[in-house]
């Protein structure tokens, strides 16, 4: 019986589709970009789909622009209701029905966005009943003008497991250990800061191992608090989703520099720039 | 004469003192940044365990195994009781932060009980399954106030010995924000405390196996750069450094770096078969061009043209216009959480800017898949059922004591959060389960 229903359901979207095909020129999809939107991906396109699929009511999270469970879920869903292959991917075919079937109006999207404000975007409510006036709308006014710029989505993606805070003072450990470094040589020290982490012998948390006392030189000198640059924070990224240049390292130290011998006899594995890497 | 004897004498005592003043300073200097340390590990820690804390209280939320909801209990209470001495390290002496402790020592109280109590013969109750849900929704919020805080602190480079100093000087005028935002974590529990009355997984494997599915023959240093050459996508022989691994390293291995104006690129290979264990290049990325899911056809096509078959994208991530992806080992259909393989795309133009195949080299192997004892009915019977399963699997996997064990995966919804849940397919355990997070609020946007 269920099946049947489904089935009937299913034929009518089918006619209705057909019927909408054959009476006007079919649509060129002119809001999203060409590309195909997935799992993880962040920007506009994000922005909008998460518009759109809350118009119809199938997100119910916060408009951010970045592609999260969340999101996933709410577009398999949205797949599954209208017939198309469910596989949580915005493609060509998806983003054509989802076009038809909501309204999407960009400027207010991207200026709530832009506001900071605490919004929503479901189809048949009155718009301006699903925002809050901001905290913090006097900072922001000056950039809400220039509507051509990209939006910042209000998320970032993460690391399971970790917060943008702990990449934060990682790579403040990273720059004032290695920032003379080539990049290999940022990447490893990153990497041995979570060999530790994850060795018995060492605290089980990354400020735990950056702080132990006489662990780092940079933390004893405080040379952590220079301001670190991008490319420590890209080097702790790369560590963090699995790139360990050292090869299970959990030591190093500069030769030129180094002078205690129990550190001589540790076994060495490989020297990256001016560190010596050892187990 | 006298006068003379009168000014060496000075002279030397001058520099005696000023060197004494000096080396106190020095001194001084050293125990400031010690003491300082001492409290930005505990500020961070403990930023870090609430972060913890509304993670395993969400995860428990979803488990149905009292096996396992037992343990987690115990680790939400070890994690506060951690906090709570954190929170007791921090010179918080002259700020009211004792709603917090007791916010706490609450869910420490909680689980306690909870976890010592035989959950087999007396289950959770509903008013405490509805007291954890409180509780996890009120970390939740305190967790992202910390970390508001934390924020702030490390992009204003704040020092915990100002804010001791603001805090004993008078002086109310001082903005200090360090300040400001713990009275707005202390204020949000004090909501809660009323109302409460009433009471790493992919690519790690416990075991370091050996490294037993390299094959082939050792390879010369000469090999091995011509091989690089083609991975780097370079012509000639020029900037490019090879080095052999030491003693201590697990394979013996040659380390490639390559330096060219502002594009550097380092590489690890075996010298066994010559395969490309780990690759990293560094430049600076342009404008976003292509889309991750174009990323992922280059990766994948990477892959294929580096022999490695049979790899299935995991998860797909985008940071700063590079696109990372993961693939699991895919064998007859069964995932293998421990051999996976990360790629780096970069998304101006669709370069590999990177690749690391470490795990995969260390553990892969031919393994004998048993068939499941357990249907998938039966094993979705064993999961929560207030988690709604949306996708399933059956995945290899490494449980608590380190062995491989066959499971049933699911991908589930519960509320507003996705778990993932592992139900062992051959004796219905619930091996692991984990809440899915993956993306954050953009603190640096908000401000």
């Amino acid at each position: 019986m269920n099946y049947k229903k489904m089935f009937l359901f299913f034929i009518i979207i089918c006619f209705i589709t057909i019927g909408f095909q054959a009476s006007k020129t079919p649509a060129t999809v002119h809001a999203f970009s060409p590309q195909v939107i997935q799992h993880g991906a962040v920007g506009d396109d994000v922005i909008e789909l998460q518009a759109r699929l809350q118009y119809l009511g199938f997100y119910n999270g916060k408009i951010d622009g970045v592609f999260g469970w969340g999101t996933y879920w709410a577009l398999r869903n949205f797949q599954y209701e209208f017939g198309l292959d469910i596989d949580g991917l915005a493609g060509k075919t998806t983003k054509q029905k989802l076009v038809k079937a909501s309204k999407y109006d960009k400027q207010f999207v991207q200026e709530q966005i832009k506001k900071g404000r605490d919004f929503t975007y479901y189809g048949g409510v009155d718009k301006e009943k699903q925002t809050t006036p901001s905290k913090n709308q006097a900072n922001n006014t000056n950039n809400a003008n220039d509507t051509n710029a990209e939006t910042t989505p209000t998320a970032v993606n993460v690391p399971q497991g970790f917060s943008q805070n702990d990449i934060q003072l990682m790579a403040n450990a990273v720059h004032g250990e290695s920032r003379g470094e080539p990049y290999v040589g940022q990447v490893a020290v990153a990497a041995v800061i979570l060999n530790r982490v994850e060795s018995p012998t060492f605290p089980n948390t990354v400020s735990g191992v950056i702080f132990e006392p006489r662990a780092f030189t940079a933390v004893a000198d405080g040379q952590i608090w220079l301001t670190p640059n991008e490319t420590s924070k890209q080097a702790v990224l790369d560590a963090i989703n699995g790139w360990d240049p050292t090869g299970s390292a959990l030591y190093y130290f500069n030769p030129n520099t180094a002078t205690s011998d129990w550190i001589w006899g540790r076994p060495q594995i490989k020297q990256i720039g001016k560190h010596i890497f050892c187990k | 004469m006298i006068r003379w004897i009168l000014i060496t004498i000075l002279t030397i005592g001058l520099a005696g003192v000023a060197f004494w003043g000096y080396q106190e300073h020095q001194e001084k200097n050293a125990i400031l940044i010690q003491a300082e340390n001492s409290y930005q590990r505990s500020f961070h820690e403990l930023s870090y365990r609430m972060d913890m804390l509304h993670d395993k209280i969400g995860t428990s939320l979803a488990m149905n195994s009292k096996q396992s909801l037992s343990p987690q209990l115990v680790e939400i209470w070890r994690l506060t009781s951690e906090a709570l001495s954190d929170v007791g390290q921090l010179p918080l002496s002259l700020l009211p932060f004792n709603k917090t402790e007791e916010f706490l020592s609450n869910i420490g109280d909680f689980t306690y009980r909870t976890a010592v109590r035989d959950l087999e013969k007396e289950p959770l109750t509903n008013e405490e399954t509805k007291t954890l849900e409180k509780l996890y929704e009120q970390s939740g919020d305190l967790k992202d106030e910390l970390r508001q805080v934390q924020h702030v602190v490390l992009d204003n480079n704040l020092r915990w010995m100002d804010v001791q100093l603001a805090l004993a000087s008078t002086d109310k005028q001082t903005d200090n924000t360090i300040i400001d935002g713990l009275k707005t974590v202390e204020k949000k529990v004090e909501g809660y405390t009323e109302s409460n009355v009433n009471s790493g997984l992919i690519g790690t494997s416990s075991e370091e196996h050996t490294y037993q599915f390299l094959k082939g023959d050792n390879i010369s240093k000469d090999e091995a750069l011509e091989k690089s050459k083609k991975l780097f996508e370079i012509k000639k022989n020029a900037n490019l450094t090879i080095t052999e691994s030491g003693k201590g390293s697990d394979i013996p291995l040659y380390s490639i770096s390559y330096r060219n104006g502002e594009k550097n690129a380092y590489m690890d290979m075996s010298k066994k078969g010559g395969n490309p264990i780990s690759l990293l290049v560094n430049r600076p990325i342009g404008k976003e061009k292509i889309s991750l899911n174009e990323g992922l056809k280059k990766a994948e096509a990477f892959l294929k043209k580096n022999q490695l078959d049979d790899m299935a994208i995991f998860q797909s991530n985008e940071y700063n216009n590079v696109g990372v992806y993961s693939f699991l080992y895919n064998q007859d259909g069964v995932r293998v959480y421990s051999d996976a393989v990360e790629v780096k795309v970069a998304l101006d133009n669709g370069e590999i800017l990177g690749f690391t195949a470490r795990n995969y080299y260390m553990n892969h192997s031919k393994r004998d898949i048993p068939e499941p004892k357990l249907s998938k009915k039966e094993a979705k019977a064993k999961v929560n059922p207030d988690v709604k399963i949306n996708e399933e699997f059956l995945s290899i996997i490494d449980n608590d004591i380190g062995d491989e064990v066959l499971t049933y995966e699911f991908l589930g919804v519960m509320g507003n959060e996705t778990y993932r849940i592992f139900i062992n397919a051959m004796d219905g355990t619930e091996e692991k389960v984990e809440k899915l997070g993956g993306t954050e609020i953009n603190f640096a946007a908000n401000f």
